[in-house]
Order: structure tokens, then C-alpha cells, then sequence
């Protein structure tokens, strides 16, 4: 039991070990508010991994929970001055309890009808945040939220901002983690194989699918939340469809079903266009390219990549010795 | 009242069967591969901006429109050749994904090769407002609702009629069939490719003089397509049509009757309450699994 326990502790210290030491290896400040989004993408990404490798449940809507975390904190906090400890609460609580209204009709839904679905829950929650202006500033954005200070403790250097999303992107994987071995996880790997056989055997599959929509929208309402305090600034454009593509495709291109490949993918897409700056004009062109490419050549994402490969330099190591 | 309510429904029906046609094109490679293609919206803006481009640069405006939708065939073509058909047999999320960045690159090379500006394309035969019964249209309307109707028509001859497109629906119903009695699936699906993003250029040149046209503009066409595919009951080429036609004209009454800064969230909306009530579309052959 001990050792259980540590075990799954010590995989996302580990993680947690490497996060943080990540920033000396890096000489230019400025990575490390790049460094920040990665994490909090991470974040969303492996909430959104647990719906859709774990589940098999499709969301082109996962931005929307984003965006309301992130507005819900805003207008909390600088709108009505509530404390932040309050405006994370209302983040997290928010985008779940959404996420329980939506899914309980949506995901009756299956296959292109639930991303269709999800899709036009994403759009409207877009325009909504666009159309409200006096509640949410418009196309122009929601200006002046607070630096983030919780229990007293103001976050001021973006060093420390990192650690600590850092440090919640490791609850996040750690929480995650204990999910996916426990009943829970296995009721929903079993629903992701063949939602039929998973309902004989008993998985009241409509509760499960439910429990993990609304555990990945609360995800993302942290993400959300977090995102908020660090801009101090946040505008509609930052939530729209094309930013649940790009969580969708962190999740396929690091691997659908691990819990690494989420995180790897989120890193890899977050930095990419930093990376691609330098080609200026043709970052986006370069940014589709090497989507296709990877989605061509990758199928089973990043991480899926090695493990296979790395099975099959095993096999050959063994045959070559035997 | 009336000419008013008239009015929303022209100006409805004119952008909804632009809808229709994009959805058109979703249902014709769906049908053959079962992927949701989503460039498919691009290939309306390439339409819509090859012809501008055309069309500016001297060639007479006819030649200018043939040459768009030609060249946009080919783009439809090269897509299928260059990135559909190394992955076969690909989950369909993968494939999703494919298409997704293929939109991007298409997006992208169109905005670093014809720029970031809009821009408008000659009405067809002019710009006198026809008046009927207190509300006014223009001609382009009757040209888009005609041409529309055009193809429809076409293509459902094409699929009852001729051997070709019996084949690709055979390739639909069942694809190893189809394989053993002699067709070639792959051309067939090389076919659904060009003949969607025919379709599509079709669609983005008859709406440009209307509505103007960007780079940009593929992303919202896109998704109301799909959307319309959706409404109409995926799979079925002339429910997308009439789907397209139905959100054109909610879209049309709500921005009137409503709040026009609301005008893209009524029709899905609507979409989604319609999804909650009968989760196969509206005319949806097919009982989708419900849980």
C-alpha cells in the first residue's frame, strides 16, 4: 500500500523536479513566460487527453471552459473585487458546473454529432465572451485583472509565476494519474474499447462520461484561472475554435492515452511558432506543414513515436542476441 | 412587416445556399472516406480569391471565374495525391488533423502570396436592386440561387445516372464491395476530393461579389457548412443543401429581428437544441447511437 502510494507520488515529483529546474537551463527570460504557457496548455491538454484517449470522447470545444475560467476570474476579482482565493473557486467551480449542464444533452451525442456539438457549445461561449461588452470589454479585451496573490503571497517575478503553475501542472498529472488506475480509469478505458460491452459489464457509462467531462472542463478553469493573473489581460480571441484545434492537436500529436503524450504535445506545440519566429512571414505555413507531416508520419503522436520505436530497437537488440 | 421579413428571407436563402454548397462538399468526400474534411471551407475562399486574383490581373471576367474553379480542382486533387492517400487506413482523428493543418497551409500561402486585404468581386450582371413586393435583392441573388440549384441538380443526376457516380456510391456503402467488383476505390476517392473542392470554388465565386472575400473568410464558411451537413443528417448531400438553406435564413431573421452581433451563435444554437431533440439531423437516414 505504502509503496503504491509512493510510486505514484514519485513519478510526478520527479516531473515536477525536472519543471523546475528547467528555467536554468535557459539563458533568455524571456523562455520562461514561454515556459508558463506551456505549462498551463499542459494543463488543459491533460484534461482533455482524459476525455478523448482515455474515454474516447471527442471535444472541439474544450477552449470555451478556458475562456470561462479565465473571464469567470476576471470578473470576479477585478469587476466585483472579490478576493482571488474566491475567483479560483468560481474559475474552476464555474467551468464544471457548466460543463455538467452541457454534457448531460451533448454527450448522449457520438462521433462527428458530439464534435459537432461541442464545436457550437465552443462558438456561442465565443461570441458570448465578443457581444457582453459591459461584462466582459468585447473584441477588445478584459483590461486590468490583478497579479496573482493567494493566501496573502503576491506572485511577482515571472520565475515564481512559473513555479508555481509548474507545480499545479504536477498536481494536475498526479491527480490524473491515480485516476487512471484506479476503477475509475478502467471503467473508462473499457468505454473507450466498446461502450456496449462496457454497459453489460456494468459501467453506467453515461455517469463516467459525464464525471470526466466536467473533471476536464475544471481543468481547464484552472488553466484558465491561472492564464487570467498572469496576462493581467485577457481578449475573446484567445478562446476561439482555433485554439481547441490546437488542444485537440497536442493531445493526437503527443499521443492519444498517455498521459506524457498530452504533456509533451502541449510543450512541443506552445514552442513551436516561438521557434518558427525567425522564419517570420512563413511561421504559419511551416506551423501547418509540420502538423501534416507529424500527423502523417507520427500516427500514434510523439510519444507513441518512441515507445514503439524503442520496443522495436528492444525486439532487435533481443534477436540479434538470442 | 412583410417586405421585411421578405428581405430576410432572400438575403437568407442567398448566403444559405453558399452554406449548402460547402456542406455539399463535406457530404461527397465523407461519403467516399469517411473523413470530415475540414479545408473544406478553404477551397470556397480559394475560389472566391483566385477569382478576384484572376480577374485583376487583366483576364476577362468569365475566364477569370473558369480559371478559379480549375485551379482550386487541381489544390483539391494535389491534397487527396500529396496527404490522404500516404496515410490509408489512418484513424479518423488522425485524418482530421491532416486536413486541419492542410487548411492552415492553404490559409497561409494565400495570405503571404495575395495578402491580408479584402476584396470584392464583380456582380455578375450588374448592380441594379431587383424590387419584389417592397423588399429589394440583387441580381447576384438570383445568379447564386440559380447556379446552386444548377448543381444540385447535376449532382443528383450524376448519382443516379451514371455509372461514376454510382461507383462512388458504392464506395460509400461498403468499400471492400465496392473494391471487389472492380472499382477503384482510389480513384473514386481521389474524384470525391476534386469534385468538393469544385463544389466549394463554385460556392466561393458566386458569394464573393456579395460578401466580399479574404483569406480568412474559410474558417466561418467552413463550420457552417459543417454545420449544415449536420443539421441535414450527415451523409446525405441534399440534406446539407437544404440544411445550408435553413441556417442562412435563421441566421438572416435573427441578425434582423434580434441583434446582428449575435447573428453567427443562433444558428448553432439552434443546431445544438436540434441535436438534443433528434440526434441524427433532420433528415438523417442513419439511427445514430444514443446512450
Amino acid at each position: 500500500m505504502l509503496r503504491a502510494i509512493s510510486k505514484s507520488l514519485l513519478v510526478p515529483a520527479v516531473f515536477l523536479g525536472l519543471l523546475l529546474v528547467l528555467p536554468f537551463l535557459l539563458s533568455n527570460e524571456y523562455y520562461v513566460s514561454v515556459l508558463i504557457l506551456c505549462c498551463i496548455n499542459a494543463i488543459i491538454a491533460a484534461g482533455l487527453n482524459l476525455l478523448m484517449g482515455y474515454a474516447g470522447q471527442i471535444s472541439l470545444g474544450h477552449a470555451a471552459f478556458y475562456g470561462l475560467g479565465a473571464y469567470a476570474t476576471a470578473v470576479a476579482t477585478a469587476t466585483f473585487g472579490l478576493p482571488m482565493e474566491l475567483g479560483l473557486v468560481i474559475a474552476v467551480g464555474g467551468s464544471a458546473l457548466v460543463a455538467l449542464i452541457i454534457g448531460i444533452p451533448t454527450l448522449k451525442l457520438t462521433g462527428h454529432y458530439l464534435a459537432m456539438a461541442t464545436l457550437g457549445f465552443g462558438l456561442v461561449v465565443f461570441i458570448f465572451f465578443n457581444e457582453t461588452i459591459s461584462l466582459t470589454g468585447g473584441p477588445s479585451g478584459f483590461v486590468g485583472i490583478p497579479r496573482l496573490s493567494l493566501f496573502g503571497v503576491t506572485v511577482q517575478s515571472d520565475l515564481s509565476y512559473y513555479y508555481l503553475v509548474a507545480t499545479a501542472l504536477a498536481l494536475v498529472i498526479f491527480i490524473s494519474r491515480n485516476l487512471i488506475d484506479s476503477r475509475f480509469g478502467r471503467a473508462l478505458k473499457a468505454l473507450h474499447t466498446s461502450e456496449k460491452a462496457a454497459q453489460i459489464a456494468g459501467v453506467d457509462i453515461a455517469r463516467y462520461k459525464l464525471m470526466v467531462f466536467v473533471l476536464s472542463a475544471a481543468f481547464a478553469g484552472l488553466a484558465g484561472f491561472l492564464y487570467a493573473h498572469y496576462l493581467t489581460f485577457i481578449a475573446p480571441s484567445s478562446f476561439g475554435f482555433l485554439y481547441s484545434v490546437e488542444l485537440l492537436t497536442m493531445v493526437v500529436l503527443g499521443g492519444m492515452a498517455t498521459l506524457w503524450g498530452s504533456v509533451v504535445g502541449a510543450f512541443f506545440l506552445t514552442s513551436l511558432p516561438e521557434f518558427l519566429r525567425v522564419f517570420e512571414n512563413i511561421e504559419i505555413l511551416l506551423f501547418g506543414a509540420i502538423l501534416v507531416v507529424c500527423m502523417m508520419f507520427l500516427p500514434q503522436g510523439i510519444v507513441g513515436g518512441i515507445t514503439s520505436l524503442a520496443g522495436r530497437l528492444k525486439s532487435r537488440k533481443e534477436e540479434s542476441d538470442g | 412587416m412583410f417586405s421585411s421579413y421578405l428581405q430576410y428571407l432572400i438575403s437568407g436563402l442567398t448566403v444559405g445556399a453558399t452554406y449548402g454548397l460547402t456542406g455539399l462538399g463535406f457530404t461527397i468526400i465523407f461519403n467516399t472516406t469517411g473523413i470530415i474534411n475540414f479545408a473544406q471551407g478553404e477551397f470556397v475562399m480559394l475560389g472566391g480569391m483566385l477569382a478576384v486574383f484572376l480577374y485583376a490581373s487583366g483576364i476577362p471576367l468569365p475566364l477569370a471565374l473558369l480559371g478559379a474553379i480549375v485551379a482550386t480542382t487541381i489544390v483539391g486533387a494535389l491534397m487527396e495525391r500529396l496527404t490522404i492517400r500516404p496515410v490509408k487506413g489512418g484513424s479518423s482523428i488522425q485524418l482530421i488533423i491532416i486536413t486541419i493543418g492542410v487548411s492552415i497551409v492553404i490559409r497561409g500561402i494565400v495570405m503571404l502570396t495575395l495578402g491580408k486585404d479584402t476584396f470584392a468581386l464583380p456582380h455578375f450582371s450588374g448592380e441594379t436592386p431587383i424590387a419584389l413586393a417592397g423588399a429589394s435583392f440583387m441580381p447576384q441573388s438570383v445568379w447564386i440561387l440559380a447556379i446552386t440549384g444548377l448543381i444540385l441538380a447535376a449532382l443528383r443526376y450524376f448519382f443516379k445516372r451514371t455509372l461514376f457516380g454510382k461507383a462512388m456510391l458504392a464506395c460509400s456503402f461498403d468499400r471492400k464491395a465496392a473494391y471487389l467488383v472492380g472499382v477503384s476505390v482510389e480513384r473514386m476517392v481521389l474524384f470525391s476530393f476534386m469534385l468538393s473542392a469544385f463544389v466549394g470554388a463554385v460556392g466561393g465565386i458566386i458569394l464573393a461579389p456579395l460578401t466580399l472575400t479574404s483569406y480568412d473568410r474559410g474558417i466561418m464558411l467552413g463550420l457552417k457548412g459543417f454545420a449544415a451537413c449536420i443539421l441535414g443528417g450527415l451523409g446525405n448531400p441534399f440534406g446539407a443543401a437544404a440544411g445550408g438553406l435553413i441556417i442562412g435564413v435563421l441566421e438572416s431573421f435573427g441578425a434582423g429581428l434580434i441583434s446582428s452581433g449575435y447573428k453567427d451563435a443562433f444558428a448553432f444554437i439552434v443546431l445544438l437544441l436540434l441535436l438534443f431533440v433528434k440526434p441524427s439531423g433532420l433528415f438523417g437516414r442513419a439511427q445514430v447511437k444514443r446512450v
